[in-house]
């Protein structure tokens, strides 16, 4: 049924036709009066990475679980490696694989146990299910702790047994709900190099995250979305052209500080500067000559330069523009709400 | 359908593997039964008059292994709801995978507690002075009919699982409603003992029609329709509680 020889076939089948793995049009979908999505379109072409970003309670998850069809749409059209969520939700489950935000593994079995579960679960032969559970716990080094149930492994390594249950029949289409949220940096990195691995193999993959590093390294493309709407997307690079231009950073030394000075690199930007301590912050109409024309006018007046630089907008800073809000900041919050 | 029965065999063998690993439930299969029918015989047997019996505990094994067997889908009440809450049923539904494996599954697995909690029940009835009287066929159909009314009532546990908002919520709401019922039964006092209402809704507990038939098949008791009436009800309570909980399974919005 799902042997992963077929996996593949299907894989590049997908690839030849240049067919887009998921298309998604007009997605609505409501929890009593919540409108969690308010008209998502998405359209992942097959072997590409779609970073889906968003503060919390921006309907990531939620968009993920009806891709992956745990629930039904209110309206709209969802198709994931050409099969309809809702008409063909069984052939659709054969495509795809999914680690959900909190890691789903069945305390009380071990690490072996639960992917070979899950192997037979894809239809797979008992054999074949403990060689293909073997191979994961290698690939994800948890072969120490195979044969120990899960309810003694920490956090990162939950997280990791769970990653392994959504690979287990080579899915041609994968979907990560904050993959990385918990892991440490090391795992971090290793997942990342999972990830580019299986893209490379010709995977198609939907992550979400709240981690613009892992947006801008992941993903060939990046939606951002807010209030179940998606505010923007494109590449990273497309989405920080559409935020502004160059960013010019001056830091001023302290006597250099004034009114004066902030006037003077502000007549150079469209936009108010942004003052952060010593440091104005402004984004520039061109960018050739900005610095120089900088020096020279902050020179005439008299004023002292400590440091001073262009750079690209970071995706932190696109995010801020287009949701009105830092990812980190949002974070926090819901922290302290206690989540 | 290959794939119901294949699905519900690794789902099955997977509630019985992690059972051992759960010494709390395993304790509430093996030593609480031994417990109760102990304390039942010695506390209570004295002053229970039960005509017809020659001792208390022959009248009240069958009564007590029903009981039993009844709280018995317990384990898939909380189990499921664990699941849900886990995220596990989310996991399960993603996969290509038969929907009603993962209920099936479970009540499946029951059967199997069921039997080993039955057996410690009997070997315990039988050390302390429990009888048959009857031929081995009659003995094999009360095991049947406790194996089928236990899987019944695994289904309804099994919809309550999935309906109550968290494990232990699943825990007292199934205490609240099998309580009752297997106390307002002739499972540990004759009816006609009881006040006239509590009669009234004792004679037409299922309960109370398995018990007398067990009573019938495993002590000679008259049976009256109890036999025959045991088995309809059996499958009523299948019929209505089977399709109820895939339902509300295939609709499960799982927790976070
Ligand atoms: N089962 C549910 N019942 C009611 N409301 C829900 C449910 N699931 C999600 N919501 C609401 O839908 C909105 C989107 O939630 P969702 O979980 O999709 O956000 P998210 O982007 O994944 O957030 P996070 O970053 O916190 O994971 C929120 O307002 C949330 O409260
Ligand atoms: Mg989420």
């Amino acid at each position: 049924m799902s042997q992963p020889t077929k996996q593949n076939e299907s894989i590049r089948r997908y690839a030849a036709s240049d067919q887009s793995a998921i298309v998604v049009e007009g997605l609505v979908k409501h929890f009593g009066g919540v409108k969690a999505l308010d008209g998502v379109d998405l359209d992942v072409k097959t072997g590409s990475v779609l970073g889906l970003l968003g503060p919390n309670g921006a309907g990531k998850t939620t968009a993920v679980r009806v891709l992956t069809t745990l629930l039904k749409p209110d309206s709209g059209s969802v198709k994931v490696a050409g099969l309809d969520v809702v008409d063909d939700a069984a052939a659709l489950r054969e495509q795809i694989g999914l680690a959900g935000q909190y890691a789903a593994v069945d305390e009380n079995l071990t690490g072996r146990e639960n992917l070979t579960m899950v192997g037979r679960l894809y239809g797979m032969k008992r054999r074949e299910a403990q060689a293909r559970a073997d191979e994961l716990l290698d690939r994800f080094e948890l072969d120490e702790a195979a044969n120990r149930p899960a309810n003694t492994y920490s956090g990162g390594m939950r997280r990791r047994l769970d990653l392994a249950d959504a690979l287990v029949a080579k899915p041609a289409i994968l979907f990560l709900d904050e993959p990385t949220t918990g892991l440490d940096p090391r795992s971090r990195l290793a997942l990342w190099g999972t990830i580019e691995e299986l893209v490379a193999e010709g995977t198609t993959v939907l992550l979400t995250t709240q981690y613009l590093d892992e947006a801008d390294r992941l993903a060939d493309r990046i939606a951002v979305i807010d209030h179940g709407k998606v505010v923007a997307d494109g590449t990273s690079d497309e989405l920080k052209d559409r935020v502004g231009g160059e960013r010019l950073e001056v830091k001023l030394d302290d006597d250099g500080f004034n009114q004066r000075a902030i006037e003077i690199l502000g007549s150079m930007s469209d936009e108010d500067p942004f003052v952060e301590g010593e440091s104005v912050k402004l984004t520039v109409r061109e960018r050739r000559g900005a610095i120089v024309e900088a020096v020279q006018k902050l020179n005439e007046a008299g004023i002292g330069i400590d440091d001073i630089g262009l750079r690209r907008p970071t995706l932190d800073e696109v995010f801020l523009s287009l949701t009105g809000h830092a990812l980190e900041t949002e974070d926090d919050e819901t922290q302290e709400d206690g989540k | 359908m290959k794939r119901l029965v294949s699905d519900t065999l690794v789902i099955a063998e997977r509630n019985l593997v992690r059972l051992p690993r759960a010494p709390d439930l395993l304790l509430a299969f093996t030593v609480q039964p031994i417990m109760f029918l102990l304390l039942f015989v010695y506390v209570f047997g004295g002053a229970i008059v039960t005509p017809g019996y020659s001792n208390y505990v022959d009248f009240l094994l069958p009564g007590i292994i029903v009981q039993n067997i009844a709280f018995g889908g317990f384990v898939t009440a909380v189990g499921l709801n664990e699941d849900l809450s886990k995220g596990l049923i989310d996991r399960f539904r993603s996969l290509p995978m038969s929907r009603p494996a993962v209920l099936a599954g479970r009540t499946l697995a029951d059967v199997a507690t069921n039997a080993l909690s039955m057996t410690i029940l009997l070997v315990t009835g039988l050390t302390i002075g429990f009888r048959f009287d009857a031929g081995l066929l009659e003995i094999a159909g009360g095991v049947v009919l406790l194996l089928l009314f236990g899987y019944a009532f695994s289904w309804v546990f099994a919809w309550l699982g999935l309906l109550v908002s968290s494990p232990e919520s699943a825990n007292s709401v199934g205490f609240i409603a099998v309580f009752p019922l297997t106390f307002i039964s002739s499972a540990f006092v004759p009816v006609d003992s009881m006040p006239s209402a509590l009669q009234w809704f004792a004679e037409a507990n299922p309960f109370t029609v398995v018990v007398d038939a067990m009573r019938a098949l495993w002590l000679g008791a008259p049976a009256g329709n109890s036999i025959w009436g045991a088995f309809v009800w059996t499958f009523v309570i299948m019929a209505i509680f089977a399709p109820l909980a895939v339902a509300v399974y295939r609709s499960a919005a799982g927790g976070k």
